[in-house]
C-alpha cells in the first residue's frame, strides 16, 4: 500500500527519517510551517494536497496537529475520511509523555524544536517583527520564564544555536531530549510496519 | 511631527489626518505630540480619543483584516495608541463620563498569551467601556468573582493555545451553575478559535480581532439591554 504523508514543515525532515528508518512505501509531501501564523488556512492548504495525493496514492495520512485549527482541520479530515496523528501540536507530538507536565509546572514555557532552533531568526524573530522592532519583545515574552529545547538529534551546533535563539529572548534554557517523542509510535499506529 | 512648531500651523482636520498616520506607523512620541496639540486646542478628552485614537485604530484594523498590516505593525500602532491614552485616561476620568458597560476580561487557565487580549482591552476602554482587566491564567473561580464585583456587562474570554481553549467552556458552566450566564454577554477569540467553537460551548459571540470585539460588544449588549426593556 503506498501512502502520501502531508506534513507540517516542521515535522517533515523527521517524518522523512522515520519514513527511511522502517521502510515505509511512502512519499512525503511537505506544507510551509508559515502556515502556523495563520491557522485558518492550514485546512484548505492541507485539502488541496489530499485531492493531489488521492490521484496516485492508496492511503493519505496527514502529519499535523490540531495546530491552531480550532477543530477545523479535524472536521475536514473527517468529511475526507483522511486520519492526522494525535495530538493537539508539534510541541506535545515530540514532548509527550512528559508535555503535560512541563506545561502544568510553567505555562510560561517557549518551546522549541530543533526545526524551529534552526530556522529561529526566520520563523520568530523576523516573523515577530523583532529583528525591526526589538522593542516588542516584552509584548511577546513579558509573560514567558523559560524556553524549553525538545531535542530531536543531539548536535553541538544547533545546542549552540538554542542558547543563542534563548538569550535573544532573554529566557532561560532548558534542554530535555526527546527524540522522536510520539510522533514514532503514533505514525506507526496509522501506518504499521508495512 | 517631532518639531511642535509645525503641528501648531495644522488646520486640526490635517493634524488629526497626521496622527492616524503616525498611530499607523507606530509613532508614539508624535502621536504624543498630537494629542497634546489637540487638547492645547480646546479639543475635548473624549474627542480627541474617538476623532484621533480610536479612528485611526479602525484604519489599522481594517489594513490588519486585509492582511496589508501584520502582528508586529498593529502592535506598534498600540504601542502609539497606548501613549496617547495614557495622557487622556486621566483627563476622561475628570470629565465623568459614564461608561458604556463594563467588562471583565482574561485569559484561560493554563495560557499566558496575552497579546490579543491586551489590544481588546485597550480598543474597547477606547469605545468607552470601563474593563476591569484580569490578566492572564485565570481559572473560573476568579472571573465567576470578578463577574459579581464589578456589575459585569460583558465577560471576554482569550486564549492562544489548542490544549488551553477548552477551558472557555469550564468558565461557561460555571457561569451557568453560579446563575450569572444571563447577566452577561460572553465573547471569546484568540488564534485557535473560531465561530463554530463558540457556538459549540454556548459563548455569545467570537471576535476575529479587537475592532470586532467592540463592534459585537456594542451590537450585543445593546440587543441585551432592549431584551430586558421589552421584557
Amino acid at each position: 500500500m503506498k501512502t502520501a504523508l502531508i506534513a507540517c514543515g516542521a515535522l517533515a525532515g523527521e517524518v522523512v527519517a522515520l519514513k527511511e528508518k522502517h521502510g515505509w512505501n511512502a512519499q512525503v509531501f511537505a506544507l510551509p510551517a508559515l502556515l502556523h501564523n495563520s491557522p485558518d488556512r492550514i485546512p484548505p492548504a492541507v485539502l488541496t494536497r489530499i485531492r493531489e495525493a488521492r490521484r496516485d496514492f492508496d492511503q493519505v495520512v496527514v502529519v499535523y496537529g490540531d495546530c491552531g485549527t480550532g477543530g477545523q482541520l479535524d472536521a475536514l479530515l473527517e468529511r475526507e475520511a483522511v486520519k492526522r496523528i494525535r495530538g493537539p501540536h508539534c510541541y506535545e507530538i515530540y514532548g509527550h509523555p512528559i508535555f503535560n507536565e512541563l506545561m502544568e509546572r510553567e505555562p510560561g514555557t517557549f518551546f522549541l524544536t530543533d526545526f524551529l532552533v534552526t530556522h529561529f531568526d526566520r520563523l520568530v524573530m523576523e516573523e515577530l517583527g523583532l529583528d525591526r522592532f526589538p522593542q516588542l519583545r516584552e509584548d511577546y515574552f513579558a509573560n514567558y520564564t523559560r524556553a524549553v529545547h525538545l531535542v530531536q538529534r543531539p548536535d553541538p551546533h544547533l545546542a549552540v544555536k538554542a542558547q543563542q535563539a534563548a538569550e535573544k529572548l532573554n529566557l532561560p534554557l532548558e534542554i530535555r531530549y526527546v527524540g522522536y517523542g510520539a510522533l514514532e509510535s503514533r505514525l506507526l499506529e496509522l501506518i504499521g510496519t508495512q | 511631527m517631532s518639531e511642535e512648531l509645525e503641528i501648531t500651523e495644522l488646520e486640526t482636520s490635517e493634524l488629526l489626518e497626521i496622527i492616524h498616520d503616525c498611530l499607523y506607523d507606530g509613532m508614539a512620541e508624535d502621536v504624543v505630540a498630537g494629542v497634546k496639540e489637540l487638547l492645547r486646542r480646546g479639543m475635548s478628552p473624549y474627542d480627541t480619543l474617538t476623532q484621533g485614537l480610536v479612528a485611526g485604530m479602525d484604519i489599522v484594523g481594517v489594513d490588519f483584516r486585509d492582511g496589508i498590516l501584520f502582528v508586529p505593525e498593529v502592535l506598534m500602532a498600540a504601542k502609539a495608541m497606548k501613549a496617547g491614552m495614557a495622557i487622556l485616561r486621566p483627563l476622561l476620568a475628570e470629565t465623568g463620563a459614564p461608561a458604556i458597560g463594563t467588562m471583565v476580561i482574561g485569559t484561560v487557565k493554563g495560557d499566558i498569551h496575552d497579546i490579543g487580549k491586551n489590544l481588546v482591552t485597550m480598543m474597547m476602554e477606547g469605545a468607552g467601556f470601563k474593563v476591569v482587566d484580569l490578566g492572564i491564567n485565570n481559572d473560573a473561580d476568579k472571573f465567576i468573582q470578578a463577574v459579581r464585583e464589578h456589575q459585569t456587562d460583558i465577560l471576554g474570554m482569550s486564549a492562544l493555545l489548542t490544549t488551553t481553549m477548552p477551558y472557555m467552556k469550564v468558565v461557561i458552566q460555571a457561569l451557568k451553575e453560579a446563575g450569572l450566564r444571563d447577566k452577561v454577554v460572553v465573547l471569546v477569540g484568540g488564534a485557535p478559535v473560531n465561530a463554530p467553537f463558540a457556538e459549540a460551548i454556548q459563548a455569545d459571540a467570537y471576535c476575529r480581532d479587537a475592532s470586532v470585539a467592540v463592534q459585537t460588544a456594542k451590537k450585543l449588549l445593546a440587543e441585551k439591554r432592549n431584551q430586558v426593556m421589552v421584557g
